[in-house]
């Protein structure tokens, strides 16, 4: 039962005195303060900090959890954040202390069994993607995009070619040409044709050879597999450029397809998306790339190798591009893919990619009597249905259908986006749902788009708020709380 | 299949309403010759039950912290997590959500991120805060790349006493930019000041240290800032958390950019992540900010709420003119680190960093009692302190500290070869003094055995 009391924040809970943690007293003879660090330095009292009881900590959070949706209790059809179940099993093994109580620079003797687990993950993930030289140390997709483009860089500059460009299609992430930007490339738009996919007229007098990098997302954000990429990707390679596959997508293909068979020269994984690490409210994720041979060298340090039977760290490779993160990565999401991929196996793998995609259509051929699905009758792991029609019919948008979809228990679809459809809603149901949940979900986007329009603009309307004023957090921004 | 829920009966009913023969027609559209023909390569599927026994053979292969002695530190710390944080932050509404895209049904992620921003802007001295980056390293990086941003311009003066990792992926950023790196030596353990002034000038968009910095030692911060706003540069200052319970906050002291590994702040050390990159910065570049942030405002009954804001900063909207390509945050530490700090408060906090000094000068003491140690640099330090060996034996001195259960150190000759007879020690408020004993009289024996061998 939801407390309205829920929203106070902590900071107007404090009161002088309380405090919810008692610490040992010093176990070693204790010195003055003063004795060991300059006056100047230390600050007169503690920072302002609240000052809680510790049921008043778990009072708190506990009830502003109870303000999310969240996978664990609501179907969570967030296209293109793959919001399939966190497996509990995954949490427990992760946080074994042999796993979660290791530190970074213990010894390598002393942390076999995690390299061990590492090592073979880079060997999976290989074999996943059919690109044989991986690097587990980006922190999330985007920094893996922006490390590839960084290897692709100095690959370049080996080969004494100076190339400007990176080509992305307008329905790309936006992560795509902003990481293109940070790696000192322009980045270029590529249009979508008319049946969502790159249009090839639009690519080819882009395609010179100042083109270093065409990044691709396939399956793409509209959920369809685009066919012409191995045309694509010969020519790019004849212009002299690479492939990047965004991998944002490939919980639609596991065991059906790999990138590195399709054309793609590097890609990234999106753990956190494909092989379930839980989302966290917004993170953590990891972003593990994977490479042709021939770009393995630039790989960042470091890289687990395996020597006659040791596992050890190897950063001594000389054409790498250097460090892209502190310590090894993000172990933990890491751990967690490993738990999922050995959960399932090559079958249960390509199981996945099978019933993602069969929810995604079945959902799809339910939706689209209802809103228009403009990229056809199938589609891949999601779908991208538009809301214009009935915008233009009955004065209700994408936005309106979303936030009454809350009030039915549903988190809503990613609206607008991608950007290349109008009232876009892109709606990923993942493998991890029913067919009875999937057709509840179909029955209540029937029902609300038949609602009066009034009702809608105002939706939600069982939520704790409704409707921010977002314009006027973003006039006058208060991003902290300050004592009245 | 554990996770899903289709039937045959389901999925022939399915395919029955979408029209198509076979769940193998669904992917027509991809082209004969650019599917897999076979199997993937990897080990058959196990059952929980299998895998949590795989998993703890594979964990029982590792020496954890509750089996050995820590005195390791380095940007990663084994400090005390109250059992709170683990209580809360594994409540499936926390960790199962995402990105707070709707936030009528993410109030809670966004109250959290904004009560988050709140603590580290009272730790720090700073106006605003994001909702958290990566990790330390790429919150220095994001630092320095939102200072050439205000500043437009494209020279980086870092001290050699800042994380050689962090300087490492810095140099791995400026690459392929328009970018220069001077780093400053600190041949004493702390910058050069005289050397700062010198490598300073119109063209340096920041300055970056590290305070206390890698060598735990704790720098003039005052100076530093004096030092670059002569010359219109930004001060961007790294920080261990847990000493601004104890240290004058970097605000206090002009930096303009305060950066931090908040791994301390109640996240388990996993080797080496996923971390919690803390960025604050003064009101005047909140706009050049990378990652999330939540604001506070009003709903259409005029109740107070949370958004995400000023997203005009973002990727998703800004594309390739956005602030960073960060899209993702670390909401999860961001919320343990919450949870911490409201567990500790200020009283808390402030004895947690007492004892961390308390401990590490009695640990120096006991160490330096035997004249084969010595101090690395003669200044004040907080948690985390540089011994030299005069012996110049490091390595096989700290796998015999191994060997007898205390990971002792970490070797400095990797990062800085002058430093190859020193390593770096770290007291925790979690190290007792018989620990500490232990790690005094390892040392020590070491220094015996090494001798017999020679």
């Amino acid at each position: 039962m939801r407390n309205p009391r829920a929203t106070q924040l902590l900071f107007e809970l404090s009161k002088s005195g309380r405090r919810a943690s008692r610490l040992p007293a010093s176990d070693v003879p204790e010195r003055e303060v003063s004795t060991m660090l300059p006056a100047a330095a230390i600050a007169d009292e503690a920072p302002p900090l609240s000052e809680v009881a510790e049921p008043d900590v778990v009072r708190h959070f506990t009830n502003l959890s109870t303000l999310n949706m969240s996978v664990d209790t609501h179907f969570y059809p967030l296209g293109s954040c793959t919001m399939k179940h966190n497996p509990k099993r995954n949490e427990r093994l992760a946080g074994l202390p042999g796993i979660a109580h290791l530190h970074p620079y213990q010894p390598e003797e002393s942390v076999q069994g995690l390299l061990q687990l590492l090592y073979d993950l880079q060997e999976f993930l290989a074999e996943i993607s059919g690109l044989p030289a991986v690097s587990l140390q980006p922190a999330a997709g985007a920094h893996g995009e922006l490390t590839a483009l960084m290897m692709a860089a100095a690959y370049f500059n080996d080969l004494g070619e100076k190339r400007t460009k990176v080509l992305t299609p307008d329905s790309a992430h936006g992560t795509n040409p902003a990481s293109a930007r940070m790696a000192g490339f322009e980045a270029v738009t590529v249009k979508s044709n008319a049946e969502g996919l790159v249009d090839l007229d639009d690519l080819r007098p882009k395609l010179d050879d100042q083109v270093g990098v065409f990044m691709i997302t396939n399956p793409s954000t509209l959920g369809i597999f685009d066919d012409q990429v191995a045309e694509i990707a010969d020519l790019v390679r004849k212009q002299g450029g690479l492939i990047y596959l965004d991998g944002a997508n490939m919980n639609a293909i596991l065991g059906v397809a790999r990138p590195g068979d399709f054309g793609a020269d590097m890609m990234h994984f999106n753990p956190h998306k494909t092989f379930s690490g839980p989302h966290g409210g917004g993170g953590p994720g990891a972003g593990p790339i994977c490479v042709t041979e021939k770009l393995g060298g630039y790989l960042p340090v470091p890289v687990v190798a395996k020597r006659d039977g040791k596992y050890s760290l190897d950063c001594d490779r000389s054409k790498t591009i250097g460090r892209v993160r502190s310590f090894f990565g993000n172990v933990g999401v890491l751990v967690r893919a490993y738990c999922y991929i050995c959960t399932h196996g090559p079958d249960g793998l390509k199981r996945v990619s099978e019933n993602a995609v069969l929810n995604a259509n079945y959902l799809l051929s339910k939706v689209k009597h209802i809103l228009p699905v403009p990229h056809g009758d199938r589609c891949m792991h999601e779908f991208v249905a538009s809301a214009s029609d009935v915008k233009k019919v009955k004065g209700i948008s994408a936005m309106d259908i979303a936030k009454r979809l809350l009030d039915y228990g549903f988190h809503a679809p990613t609206v607008y986006f991608p950007l290349t459809v109008a009232e876009s809603m892109m709606v990923e149901p993942t493998e991890s749902e029913s067919k009875e949940m999937l057709d509840a979900f179909a029955e209540v986007l029937f029902r609300v788009t038949d609602e009066p329009a009034d009702l809608l603009h105002e939706a939600p309307h069982t939520t704790t708020i409704s409707r921010p004023d977002e314009v006027q957090a973003a006039r006058r921004p208060v991003m902290k709380w300050t004592p009245a | 299949m554990p996770y899903t829920f289709n039937t045959p009966k389901d999925q022939q009913a399915m395919l029955d309403a979408i029209g198509a023969g076979s769940v193998e027609e669904l992917f027509d559209c991809i082209p004969d010759d650019l599917r897999l023909s076979r199997l993937l390569d990897l080990p058959p599927a196990l059952g929980e039950l299998e895998l949590t026994q795989h998993m703890q053979m594979l964990a029982a292969k590792n020496q954890h912290a509750d089996q050995k002695v820590c005195f390791l530190g380095g940007g990663s710390y084994d400090h005390f997590v109250p059992a709170v944080v683990d209580a809360i932050a594994s409540r499936g509404e926390f960790y199962t959500s995402y990105t707070p895209y709707q936030p009528e049904v993410s109030q809670g992620n966004l109250q959290v991120m904004f009560e988050y921003q709140t603590m580290i802007c009272q730790l720090t001295g700073m106006d605003v805060s994001n909702a958290s980056l990566y990790d330390g390293g790429s919150a220095a990086t994001e630092a320095v790349l939102l200072a050439m941003s205000a500043t437009k311009r494209s020279k980086v003066v870092p001290a050699s006493s800042v994380h050689p990792e962090y300087r490492a992926i810095i140099e791995t950023y400026f690459t392929h930019l328009d970018a220069e790196l001077t780093t400053v030596g600190s041949p004493d353990g702390v910058f050069d000041a005289s050397e700062l002034e010198q490598a300073v000038d119109g063209e340096t968009a920041c300055v970056l240290i590290q305070h206390p910095n890698f060598f735990g030692c704790l720098e003039d911060v005052e100076a530093a800032a004096t030092i670059a706003h002569a010359k219109g540069a930004l001060l961007v200052v790294a920080v261990d958390p847990i000493s601004l319970g104890l240290l004058k906050r970097p605000g206090d002291l002009g930096a303009d950019v305060v950066i931090a590994e908040g791994q301390s702040l109640g996240t388990p050390m996993q080797y080496g992540g996923p971390y919690l990159g803390i960025m604050a910065c003064r009101e005047q570049f909140v706009r050049r900010m990378p990652g999330r942030i939540a604001g506070q405002t009003v709903d259409r009954r005029n109740k107070r709420c949370w958004v995400l804001t000023l997203q005009t900063r973002e990727q998703h909207i800004r594309r390739e003119k956005a602030t960073s390509n960060i899209c993702t945050n670390q909401g999860l530490f961001a919320l343990r680190a919450a949870i911490y700090l409201a567990a500790l408060g200020p009283q808390g906090l402030r004895e947690t960093a007492e004892l961390c000094l308390q401990k590490s000068h009695y640990a120096i003491g006991q160490i330096v009692a035997d004249d084969r140690f010595e101090l690395a640099f003669s200044q004040p330090t907080f948690k985390e302190f540089a011994i030299r060996d005069r012996s110049g034996e490091v390595e096989s001195m700290l796998a015999d500290a191994a060997e007898s259960g205390i990971f002792a150190g970490i070797p400095l000759g990797k990062w800085y070869p002058e430093l190859a007879d020193c390593f770096l020690v770290t007291v925790t408020e979690k190290r007792t003094k018989q620990e500490i004993d232990s790690l005094a009289n390892s040392l020590s024996r070491a220094s015996i055995n090494s001798t017999v061998s020679v």
